[in-house]
């Protein structure tokens, strides 16, 4: 299971990775989260996978073990500030399109400038 | 010491009010232009007063010391100290500050703010006071900074001229570096003495003489001297300080900022002093700075500029003085400081009021003043006088005493026979220079084409030079009644023993210092009147000398180097820089695995592998792959990313996480529909890459990092650990009031923590919305492959059902806010579910139709939000516990049962409300944006109607 994890992290990585350096700000958004995900599950494994263990303390009969409560308040808040940043992020690319007229990272039109490289050529 | 309660805390008072007085005098000048030249008078007076009663202590021959605790860890004490020497500076910097405070109100025009001038001034003088008068030295080290700061806002005063700009940076960059060495010196004395305190560090001189780190002390110190009195090689700022107004340079380079340098050379004199390092060191930055400075001034054609070299100059002489080391020399250093400041303070005062009456400073045009302005003339002469070392006047008695030491230096060593003959060379010049002054500008002539007709100043402006020269006068013709008690006390204050056996008197009988001083007038004249000649060579020789040159091409090297190197990383290209932290991440990982010896993986038993997981995950790999894959695609890219973050979901549920479940399923859904929303304004396909090569390199990239991190979670996963979190399992019931150790972290435990994080997230919204503010955006009215958009925004069997089901799920938000301190839930959750909910109303019925019923202005949620949760942390400081502290009790509510009341709960709610409202906020403004879009075009304009339909549909019903 443990490497099941652990390979499903990598290719989020990698994934993620990969559409990070796209030059367009949509792919980059998603290549964003992705490493996100990758991260967060990366830092619940931390705590050390558990299954089927009390995750809430049980009064009554004092079970002898529980999940990781802490990786797991980390991720938490970890997940809802990926959002928010996520969310900000995609309002940026909104707003440097609305700007500057194209979605490319750099806020330059590469083909356009390309096209002139090729006749000075 | 009861009764002298004043006595105990007057120093600080003294130098901290002119800093709170430049808050006074900044503000009056908005009642009355001439209101804060009042008030700076007012605040140097009540400083002077402040520091009078301490001054009979000090000719009693007591050092006052004054100092509270400050950071007691690293050995610092906010202490200041009042001894001969101090009380000589702070008379020197409060008197003169006073007259060049009456100056400047005369000299500075109408359009010059006033305010301002006399904020900065006062803060320099605060500086300068908190220098002399420190007895800490880090703290002395900290005003010396500030009179760094503060001279650079009064150097480019004029703020409009460039050479005034370019004159500030320069000073501030040569005396701010010195004053970074003065620290390090500063710090290795205090780590050899074991203490920072004057006091202590003037005990230890045997000490830090024979230490191994004396040199770089002597040396460290020495910089910080050399640049702020501006001794070679560092005398070039000086000059180009002149561009500040004239009264600036009146008080910079009389009487404190350059004098600051000399004051520590006087300070550490008792401690540094007495080594061949120090003899050679200062004594000969000294003797280059004094002849050089003699040597340029007399080829300067500005007045200010003549003043700058001679100030330069006396600087020199001053710190060759110090550099012969002995005690009778240190009594001539600190006579000359008292002569120099009197006589260049009057004297640049002239030169302001020559300027501001004729309109020019350059003595190619100046000539034959006299009769339109005798009285300023006659000052002037006298000024010039004692600055040549003219007998009777002051600085002749000191120059005596110089030449005297001269003399005795000169058995010192092979060479020490050649400085008495340097230094008559350079007095020569001296005299030549002040000849100038007073020839060139007051007769030689009649001026040529003066932008003004020149006539005497107003009475005022005249008042301190009178006064200044006075003085001049009476210490040179009666030394004994004048300047005899001060300068004791300063020479006892300097030596830190007994002073030795001085004479003031003005006739010592024929000797060799006499013969030295009229060989120098005679010289002297005689240079001047072969002017001529001497400026021809000079200009085809030694003009084209400036040190400026160097320190521009040294900024100018420095400069590039920076930006180059800054280039070489950032080429304006998000790639490229996200590259360059890639790889370094990769290769600090590669770095990380080859340096351990230990084997890759631990032997922690591992869990079994069942079907259904192995499922799960291929899923989850595939759907990420295909959202590379497809990445071009948009649309279907984002579908798979969906795909992605709920399989995680299900992976928490699978790991014992419920609450990360939860969270997770109502991120994703909310995601979703912030990325579609976005989508519609941004291309729907990617086009393809521009190379082959830049493909392959970032496969080869992130196959490497997914490779890495396999490898480390997979490293982490098979080793045992200790986790901490048996602390919180232990505590959570009785000490957080709840069963779910997971909220009872986020909202007790670590409550300050998820404060910031929510607040983080309270800034994202309201990022969003201020980026979305006034924003045009052209939405396309057809998709990527030419299909018209449904024109049915808001279809009618989703309204109806959507309108069903709000109800419930804000039922459910409000079951899962309240059972979260117990069960998987919380604030976190609780809102995420609200806010889905709240949004689906809007994409069900339109945003128009939506804000009519929902009359919440999100800004005032995230607002209460945060002002809930921090509320709930100050209630707690208020009650005398720490910040976030929570109490709770047990309440019995029919129905629902037992039911926990902790102040933990109404932090939650403040969690809830920031979540609603941040995620509510971005989404609806990004609707609203498409909402325009759609209004913009009129063929498209259904929303608007099908809203009003249902509107009067609903009123019918």
């Amino acid at each position: 299971m443990e490497w099941l994890i652990s390979i499903a992290i990598g290719v989020l990585t990698a994934t993620g990775v990969y559409l990070t350096l796209r030059a367009r700000t949509f792919p980059v958004v998603l290549g964003l989260t992705l490493l996100a995900y990758a991260v967060n599950i990366f830092l619940f494994a931390m705590g050390r996978l558990t299954v089927g263990l009390p995750a809430v303390i049980d009064k009554t009969a004092q079970a002898a073990q529980y999940s990781d409560p802490l990786p797991q308040a980390l991720v938490l808040t970890a997940i809802v500030i990926a959002f928010g940043m996520t969310a900000f992020l995609i309002v940026l690319a909104l707003k440097a399109r609305g700007e500057l007229g194209n979605d490319h990272v750099d806020g330059l039109d590469v083909d356009a400038e390309n096209n002139s490289n090729k006749e000075v050529k | 010491m009861t009764a002298m309660t004043l006595l105990s805390f007057n120093l600080p008072i003294a130098a901290l009010l002119p800093f709170v007085g430049a808050i006074f005098a900044a503000w009056a000048s908005k009642i009355n232009r001439l209101a804060s030249a009042w008030v700076a008078a007012l605040v140097t007076i009540l400083a002077l007063a402040f520091l009078a009663p301490s001054m009979a202590m000090v000719f009693a021959g007591e050092t006052l010391i004054q100092s509270w605790t400050w950071m007691p860890a690293i050995g610092l004490e906010f202490a200041f100290r009042f001894d001969g020497l101090a009380l000589l500076f702070a008379l020197l910097i409060l008197v003169i500050g006073l007259l060049v405070i009456i100056y400047a109100r005369y000299y500075l025009s109408k359009k010059d703010s006033m305010g301002r001038f006399f904020a900065y001034l006062l803060m320099f003088m605060g500086s300068m006071l908190g220098i002399v008068l420190s007895e800490n030295l880090i703290q002395m080290v900290v005003f010396w900074e500030l009179t760094s700061l503060t001279s650079f806002l009064l150097i480019s005063y004029w703020q409009h001229r460039q050479d005034a700009r370019a004159g500030a940076r320069m000073a501030l960059v040569i005396t701010g570096g010195g004053g970074l060495a003065l620290l390090a010196g500063v710090l290795l004395l205090g780590h050899v003495v074991g203490s920072y305190n004057l006091t202590d560090v003037l005990a230890a001189g045997e000490l830090i003489r024979g230490h191994d780190l004396y040199l770089p002390i002597l040396v460290l110190i020495l910089l910080g001297v050399f640049t702020k009195s501006a001794q070679f090689p560092f005398h070039f700022w000086l000059p180009h300080a002149m561009a500040a107004p004239t009264p600036v340079s009146a008080y910079l380079h009389s009487a404190t900022m350059v004098k600051a340098g000399i004051f520590l050379l006087a300070r550490f004199f008792p401690v540094l002093s007495g080594t061949p390092e120090w003899t050679w060191l200062v004594g000969g930055a000294g003797l280059i700075t004094f002849l050089l400075g003699a040597y340029f001034a007399l080829f300067q054609h500005d007045i200010k500029g003549l003043l700058a070299y001679s100030t330069i100059s006396h600087l020199g002489l001053i710190t060759l003085l110090f550099g012969f080391g002995t005690q009778l020399a240190a009594v001539a250093a600190i006579f000359h400081i008292i002569n120099h400041a009197t006589f260049k303070a009057s004297l640049f005062m002239v030169a302001g009021i020559i300027d501001h009456e004729t309109g020019t400073r350059d003595m190619r045009r100046l000539n034959g003043l006299f009769k339109y302005m005798p009285h300023t003339a006659i000052l002037a002469m006298i000024a010039a006088a004692a600055m040549a070392g003219v007998p009777l006047l002051n600085g002749f008695l000191s120059k005596e005493m110089f030449f005297d030491q001269a003399l005795t230096a000169s058995g010192g060593s092979v060479w020490a026979w050649a400085i008495p003959i340097l230094v008559v060379f350079a007095a020569v010049f001296s005299v030549a220079y002040s000849l100038r002054f007073i020839h060139d500008v007051f007769f030689n002539g009649e001026p040529v084409n003066l932008p003004k007709t020149p006539h005497e100043p107003p009475r005022f402006m005249k008042i301190p030079v009178d006064l200044l020269v006075i003085i001049c006068l009476a210490v040179g013709m009666i030394p004994m009644f004048t300047v005899a008690p001060i300068l004791a006390v300063a020479v006892a204050g300097t030596l830190q023993t007994t002073p030795p056996e001085y004479s003031l008197a003005i006739w010592h009988g024929f000797n060799l210092p006499l013969l030295m001083s009229f060989i120098a007038l005679a010289l002297g004249v005689l240079v001047y009147i072969m002017r001529k000649r001497l400026f021809e060579w000079h200009e085809s020789s030694m003009a084209r000398w400036d040190a400026r040159i160097i320190f521009n091409a040294v900024l100018g090297a420095v400069g590039t180097f920076a930006n180059s190197t800054t280039r070489s990383f950032d080429k304006g290209s998000l790639q490229n820089a996200t590259i360059w932290v890639l790889t370094t991440a990769l290769l600090a990982g590669f770095i990380g695995f080859t340096s351990v010896s230990a084997p890759l993986f631990g032997d922690r038993a591992l869990l079994p592998v069942d079907g259904v997981s192995v499922l799960a995950a291929v899923i989850l790999m595939v759907a990420s792959v295909l959202t590379v894959a497809w990445h071009r695609k948009r649309l279907i890219a984002l579908v798979m990313l969906g795909v992605v973050g709920l399989i995680i979901s299900l992976m928490f549920v699978k790991f014992s996480a419920p609450d990360l479940a939860l969270t997770q399923l109502s991120v994703e859904i909310v995601t979703v529909i912030l990325l579609l929303l976005a989508l519609y304004f941004l291309p729907q396909t990617t086009p393809k890459e521009t190379s082959d090569l830049r493909v392959s390199r970032d496969i080869v990239i992130a196959l490497l990092s997914g490779v890495g991190v396999t490898l480390l979670t997979m490293a982490v996963l098979t080793r045992d650990f200790a986790p901490i979190s048996e602390f919180f399992l232990l505590n959570s019931v009785p000490g957080g009031g709840g069963t779910n150790v997971v909220n009872v972290i986020l909202v007790d435990f670590r409550g300050t923590d998820t404060l910031g994080e929510i607040a983080v997230l309270a800034l994202a919204g309201l990022g969003i919305y201020a980026m979305l503010q006034g924003m045009k955006l052209h939405a396309p009215d057809q998709d990527s492959v030419g299909r018209v958009w449904n024109s049915d925004l808001h279809p009618e069997i989703m309204q109806t059902l959507t309108r069903l089901l709000l109800p419930l799920m804000l039922m459910i938000a409000i079951y899962i806010f309240l059972r979260g301190h117990n069960l998987p839930g919380g604030g976190f959750i609780a809102g995420l579910i609200a806010a889905v909910a709240l949004i689906v109303q809007y994409l069900s019925n339109g945003i128009a139709w939506t804000n009519d019923r929902l009359k919440f202005d999100m800004h005032w949620v995230i607002g209460f939000g945060l002002l809930i949760a921090t509320a709930t942390g100050l209630v707690a400081m208020g009650l005398g516990y720490p910040f976030m502290t929570t109490a709770f009790t047990y309440l019995n509510w029919p129905v629902v049962g037992k039911f926990e009341v902790a102040s933990a709960i109404a932090f939650d709610l403040g969690v809830f409300l920031v979540v609603v409202g941040a995620t509510v906020m971005s989404l609806v403004e990004l609707g609203k944006l498409s909402d325009q879009s759609h209004q913009a075009q009129p063929n498209l304009n259904n929303s608007t109607q099908s809203t009003s339909a249902l509107k009067s549909q609903q009123e019918a019903n």
